[in-house]
């Protein structure tokens, strides 16, 4: 397809040519996908922690619970976050609809549920090692929490990137409750797809291939601080 | 930060000597240790020896409080295991380091004890690693991680001191580096009670030796006696070096 | 321990998320096709450097851009679906309906033209012999403001295309651009208004094939939201901006917007 090529092409003028709207677009996607992603690790490690060296009743459905919400669809999530920011609705007061605050607050519910699911994957195996060790230290529940996210700080980087992903890339909650609104709440995923449905595709790929090129480098940034750790035996 | 076991109304009173009054241990139906019946006098080393599957390492994360016994009754001094574990330590076959630096492994046990972070380059001198305090403790050589190990169980500043084959798989100069850390220990009275396999260092540390033959004790003597003279079959087998089935 | 840093940061950056919220700015509930040929992005900065006002745009679906504003989630309404428009007035949500500018929507195919409507000035006939030819059509299928009118157009045709749905009738439920994108990837026919087709840019070998119909006119109605039902409209800056767009003014920077040489609303305000 021809326009591939005109997309790629477009996507290397665009960045050269510094254009000030792209700039705001993409700091406004990392602002608030990364910030997302720092509260959704804020709620959903210590949970994520909590429930990876729990023993109590209904943990099964605990896990359940939290392995199907990693998958809320993007677009469900916004529509709640909406109708509780809507002026009609409960917060309305706020005035947050129509905000990046507002983005913020719905990719956070959208990824915590990631962060805590795959953390306590991470947070359970690194306890496995270190169970009998911490029980004859007599560690605290609270001490072992800090102590096993501490430890597993290196492989949660790597949670807290597949939180950011998903963020980062999602348009359906964003659009929602962000009404990709220019210069206030317009990102790249709702970017993309204005320029998509002004059937400007070539555009929309530019937009793409740029949104995947950040991907990539806040991706090797984790990778290499990730390689540093393991030539320590830190990971 | 207070450990749990100092705010116990027993945080002063005497753990020693420890009584094990008819102990059993099922684990998938089966017994793997049956009425193990011992008192463990006040101090020196007491070696726990025995054929591999014997429930030497069971015998001894039960009395530390880490299983609890299936019946039978533990007591250190009148307290339930559970109640004294944080006046006791143990030191695992393979040391359980943290994905930190040498020192930082150290730091750790001093903080969440609550004790004075300033011991450290002074535990970590005592067992020759202070040169490698910056280092990452899991690129340690297999000696030097298990002297790690010795000093953070000292630092918790234990009254008994759990060695649980701590020396298996170490060359003779590692073997011999720890087993000064641990005599040490023992001259400062730190009860030892040690799970070996190897014979001349049982002969070296052991004031008195358990000797366990399929989830029984198959006799408990002083080391004087046992060596030349083992009371039991299975002793003897073992000391001579025959397969004990 | 280590969080404490970030979660300073994550307060800060929402402190100013929220900030950015200024007084003096209103949010437009629009339909699409106002937003996507770019008649706002050329309207806009003219009425923001005169007034000063900020006027933040979502664009989405009519029908959906009205039950945003019902939700108080707007100051201003502007969309194309005159029944529905009365009635968000009549319901007490908006002050006052004004006509605003006007278009036409059109029928757009493929050069194939499998139903052989290309050249067809008459609606009903057109759609009457795509629905007999069982050529794809895709519809909005969204209750937007083109969707209403299509159905009206259907209506009068006496065709009821929903009964082959998923046949030859496609609905898309997205909106004007996704359905082009769609209705064009499968070589069906798509009514759609003419601003948005003249700046859409994935045309491919689509051009216009019936059009000049009495019945495809297409009016745009600009209303500000009602303050009774929604005490949080900013009701200055939303009927200053509503006056502004059918004042001689604005209807003249209406018609001055152009794409490719040709204007694509056509102001007709009432004028006092």
């Amino acid at each position: 397809m021809q326009s591939i090529g005109e997309a790629l092409g477009l996507a290397i003028a665009l960045v050269l040519s510094g254009d000030p709207d792209l700039l705001e677009i993409v700091l406004l996607s990392l602002r608030v996908s990364l910030t997302a992603t720092v509260i959704a690790c804020m709620i959903g490690l210590p949970i994520g922690a909590l429930v990876a060296i729990g023993r109590f009743r209904g943990r099964n459905a605990v896990l359940i619970l939290m392995n199907a919400l990693m998958g809320l669809p993007p677009v469900v999530v916004g529509l709640l976050v909406y109708l509780y920011l809507s002026r009609s609705g409960p917060l309305g007061f706020l005035g947050l609809l129509y905000t990046p605050t507002a983005m913020i607050i719905a990719q956070t519910i959208l990824i915590a549920p990631i962060v805590a699911a795959l953390s306590r994957q991470v947070i359970e195996d690194l306890h496995a090692e270190y169970a009998e060790q911490f029980r004859s230290l007599c560690l605290t529940r609270l001490q072992t929490v800090q102590a096993l996210l501490w430890d597993a700080r290196y492989s949660l980087l790597t949670v807290g990137l597949a939180g950011f992903g998903r963020a980062v890339a999602e348009v359906g909650a964003v659009i929602i409750v962000g009404g990709n609104i220019d210069h206030l709440t317009r990102v790249m995923t709702t970017a993309i797809a204005l320029e998509t449905s002004k059937g400007d595709l070539a555009l929309a790929l530019a937009l793409g291939i740029i949104l995947l090129v950040i991907a990539l480098g806040v991706n090797a940034a984790v990778q290499s601080v990730r390689m540093t750790a393991a030539r320590q035996a830190y990971v | 930060m207070k450990s749990d076991a100092e705010d116990t109304p027993t945080a002063d009173a005497p753990i020693l000597p420890v009584t094990l009054q008819g102990v059993a241990l099922r684990l998938g139906g089966a017994f793997v240790l049956e009425d193990v019946s011992l008192e463990l006098g006040q101090t020196g080393c007491t070696a726990i020896m025995g054929s591999n599957g014997a429930g030497k390492s069971l015998l001894l994360r039960m009395m530390h409080g880490l299983i609890a016994p299936t019946s039978g009754d533990i007591r250190w001094g009148g307290a339930a295991p559970s109640e004294v574990m944080a006046r006791q330590a143990l030191v695992f076959q393979k040391p359980v380091l943290l994905r930190r630096s040498v020192a930082a492994n150290i730091d750790f046990v001093l903080k969440v004890r609550g004790q004075d972070r300033a011991q450290r380059d002074a535990l970590l001198d005592h067992v020759g690693l202070l040169h490698k305090s910056a280092q990452p403790a899991r690129l340690l050589s297999g000696g030097e991680a298990q002297r790690l190990a010795l000093a953070r169980a000292l630092a918790t500043e234990p009254e008994v001191l759990f060695l649980d084959e701590p020396t298996a798989s170490l060359d003779p100069a590692s073997v011999l580096a720890i087993e000064r850390i641990v005599s040490d220990a023992r001259s400062r009275g730190v009860r030892i009670i040690l799970v070996t396999h190897d014979l001349g260092q049982a002969r070296r540390m052991a004031d008195d030796v358990v000797f366990l033959h399929k989830g029984r004790v198959a006799e408990h003597s002083t080391a004087q006696a046992f060596f030349p003279d083992p009371q039991s079959d299975a002793a003897r087998d073992y000391l001579n070096g025959r397969l004990v089935v | 321990m280590f969080k404490k840093p970030f979660a300073a940061t994550a307060v800060a950056l929402i402190i100013a998320g929220a900030a950015s919220a200024q007084d003096q700015s209103i949010i437009v509930q629009s339909t699409t096709s106002t937003a996507n040929s770019g008649l706002y992005d050329y309207l806009l900065p003219i009425f923001q450097n005169e007034t000063g006002i900020q006027v933040n745009v979502v664009a989405v679906g009519t029908g959906q851009a009205i039950k945003n504003a019902e939700n108080c989630d707007g100051d201003v309404l502007l969309v194309h679906a005159k029944a529905s428009e009365e009635k968000f007035v009549a319901d007490g949500f908006g002050t006052e309906r004004t006509d605003l500018m006007y278009n036409d929507f059109v029928v757009v195919g493929p050069a194939a033209d499998p139903a052989g409507v290309a050249g067809m000035n008459d609606v009903q006939g057109a759609l009457a012999k795509i629905a007999e030819s069982e050529a794809p059509f895709a519809s909005r299928g969204d209750d937007s403001g083109t969707h209403k009118a299509e159905m009206a157009l259907w209506k009068s045709a006496d065709v009821d295309p929903t009964a082959a749905s998923g046949g030859w009738y496609r609905e898309t439920g997205s909106g004007m651009g996704a359905t082009l994108n769609t209705g064009i990837g499968m070589g069906a026919y798509v009514m759609t208004d003419r601003a948005t087709w003249i700046s859409f840019e994935n045309k491919q070998d689509y051009s216009v094939v019936v059009e000049g119909d009495q019945d495809m006119f297409n009016q745009y109605g600009v209303i500000p939201v009602n303050p009774a039902k929604c005490p949080s409209v900013n009701v200055d800056a939303a009927q200053t901006f509503a006056d502004w767009l059918v004042s001689a003014e604005g209807q003249e920077a209406i018609a001055g917007f152009k794409v490719a040489d040709q204007q694509l609303f056509f102001p007709n305000a009432p004028t006092n």
